[in-house]
């Protein structure tokens, strides 16, 4: 799980790294059981390729302004763990969120060392659990707008998906930037740092 | 009585129990009693209601021919000013897209109640195309709203709409999760302009053949077309049809004060049975030149049944209607009715005529009343990928 995006890495030196040793079990939460293969070190999937990980059902929350989510569950189809290091989409500067217990209260927080699917395993982005942040979209995302991304895979796979928008209004908490995200008022990716 | 009207719509009648000992189900009867339309044979443990599924994606869409699932809502929206075909593609795809989720029994995307999915019961998602619709597409509407009728009182909280999604299951709480998801996505794109709930027998309560009765008592929906005149009577060749929804109160307090003689007069059928006053079971059909000892027709000129039959199977329409039930008054006066629901392939073709022999003379007119009324096209189905009203707005 040291596998994180160098790239991003600058702009979320200042987030408290606690999560950091618990990327797997503390902060995932909603990670499936995965096959007790998963042995090895996620850095070892470094051979995955884009079939290696299928993502279902994603879905994206509908914003008419402001930072909004991603959600899916990815599979993963292979015998090695997969690590998504970081992904991209046209619509939006995108980070890998998570959310962990803070001073009582829920905050997200960027996933160190991405997001890892164990071998055989499932991993649900999901409201309330980890998920692609999109911290700037440049337009609106309307109900029913299919957004496209890319997922970065260590090792150098991509995964391309789209998502299409859902009116949804749960979730509200990865979307205060107030919420010891730095203190800053406005809905912007400056809010980390 | 709304139903029995409607079942005479249909071209028929309202009848039925002789019917029932036709189509080889049992019938047992109490002493004296009332005729019980059981099931010829067990029907097993139950939980197969729960997990049964119809369909969604196919040429034509699921809830018009379908035997008819225990409960149904109605949801008619009136769409945002703003709603352009652009939207309304964003709108459908994401419509669709629940439907044939949660008709399998799966969560739709972004289903806070995910466990609430997983009985489907038979789910069906119908989805009805007003005339605004069209509008908002800037395309020309194969429907317009009714003419009105003299019998109508209508209200507008029950009239009209620009899209109708008809969600019916053999349980309640599938269909109220069904609604309330699909309410949420559709909000972005318009208001929800009413919504009627209704009912009709639970599964394993009667067998299937039998033809089921209204809040009045009486057996609807006799005279339905079947499998190949019923095809003839709903399709178009482009798989599309038509749906008029009328919201019919029955006027219980008054049809109380009849006695049942009174009450057969005015559809022209024995209540028990369903039998036409020309026969002695519920199929039969009516023989409207019998003329009694004093020279009168048996069947009188302005029963129900006499007025709706139709015998062209192109004129036919099939009616699929749900009873409803809400509160009473504090004087104990129901508000009861029929969700009057009937596919036809062309609305001004084959409704339309027997809606104004109804509403020229029908002595049933006297207990019910059109509260409500709406006609939406029913666009062809989909297949897994496609989203309903693709062929139009894409």
């Amino acid at each position: 799980m040291q596998t994180v995006a160098f790239a991003r890495r600058t702009r979320l030196v200042a987030v408290p790294a606690l999560c950091a040793a618990l990327a797997l079990t503390g902060c995932g939460g909603t990670e499936a059981a995965s096959p007790t293969a998963a042995g090895e070190p996620a850095a070892s999937a470094s051979a995955v390729t884009a079939t290696a990980l299928t993502v279902r059902d994603p879905w994206v929350k509908a914003a008419d302004s402001g930072m909004t989510a991603a959600f899916a569950t990815l599979v993963n189809n292979t015998g090695a763990d997969v690590t998504i290091e970081s992904a991209t989409s046209p619509a939006s500067p995108l980070e890998l969120h998570t959310m962990v217990m803070k001073d009582g209260a829920m905050v997200m927080q960027p996933k160190e060392g991405g997001f890892v699917i164990k071998a055989g395993g499932t991993h649900e982005l999901s409201p309330g659990g980890d998920h692609l942040m999109l911290m700037q979209p440049t337009a609106a995302i309307k109900a029913g707008d299919e957004v496209t991304f890319t997922l970065n895979l260590v090792g150098g796979g991509t995964v391309d998906f789209t998502a299409v928008a859902k009116p949804f209004v749960g979730a509200q908490e990865s979307y205060d930037p107030g919420m010891e995200m730095g203190g800053m008022p406005s809905a912007s990716a400056g809010a980390h740092s | 009585m709304t139903i029995g009207r409607r079942a005479l719509l249909t071209g028929g009648a309202a009848a039925g129990l002789g019917a029932a000992a036709a189509a080889g189900a049992a019938l047992s009867r109490r002493s004296d009693g009332p005729v019980v339309p059981v099931a010829a044979t067990t029907t097993g443990t139950g939980t197969d209601t729960g997990t049964r599924t119809i369909a969604f994606h196919g040429p034509r869409q699921a809830g018009v021919t379908d035997e008819p699932q225990a409960h149904g809502a109605f949801v008619a929206f009136t769409l945002a000013k703003d709603v352009d075909r652009a939207a309304l593609g964003r709108m459908l795809r994401l419509l669709t897209d629940d439907a044939s989720r949660l008709t399998r029994g799966e969560p739709a995307l972004a289903d806070t109640e995910a466990d609430l999915a997983v009985l489907p019961a038979g789910l069906t998602v119908t989805f009805g195309f007003g005339p605004g619709l069209y509008r908002a597409a800037g395309l020309p509407s194969p429907v317009t709203d009714l003419p009105s009728f003299t019998i109508d009182r209508l209200q507008d909280r029950w009239s009209g709409g620009d899209l109708l999604l008809q969600i019916c299951a053999d349980d309640a709480l599938t269909v109220t999760h069904a609604q309330r998801m699909m309410i949420k996505d559709a909000r972005p794109f318009g208001s929800v302009r009413w919504v009627q709930r209704g009912f009709r027998r639970s599964p394993g309560v009667q067998a299937a053949e039998f033809t089921q009765r209204n809040v009045l008592g009486q057996l609807d929906g006799t005279a339905n077309p079947k499998d190949a005149a019923r095809d003839t009577a709903v399709w178009n060749a482009d798989h599309s049809t038509q749906l008029v929804v009328r919201r019919i109160r029955a006027e219980i307090e008054t049809w109380d004060l009849l006695s049942v003689g009174d009450k057969e007069n005015s559809v022209g059928r024995r209540m028990t049975s369903g039998a036409p006053f020309t026969g002695v079971a519920e199929h039969d059909e009516p023989d409207f030149t019998a003329v009694d000892e004093g020279g009168l027709p048996v069947m009188p000129d302005f029963a129900h049944v006499t007025r709706a039959h139709v015998t062209d199977p192109q004129l036919k329409i099939l009616r699929r209607p749900y009873n409803y039930d809400e509160a009473p008054d504090s004087s104990g006066r129901p508000d009861s009715g029929l969700v009057f629901a009937s596919y036809q392939a062309d609305t001004a073709r084959q409704f339309l005529p027997i809606q104004r022999r109804l509403a020229e003379k029908d002595l049933l007119n006297e207990w019910t009343t059109p509260i409500g009324s709406a006609v939406f096209a029913v666009p062809p189905g989909c297949s897994e990928g496609g989203w309903i009203g693709e062929h139009l707005l894409s």
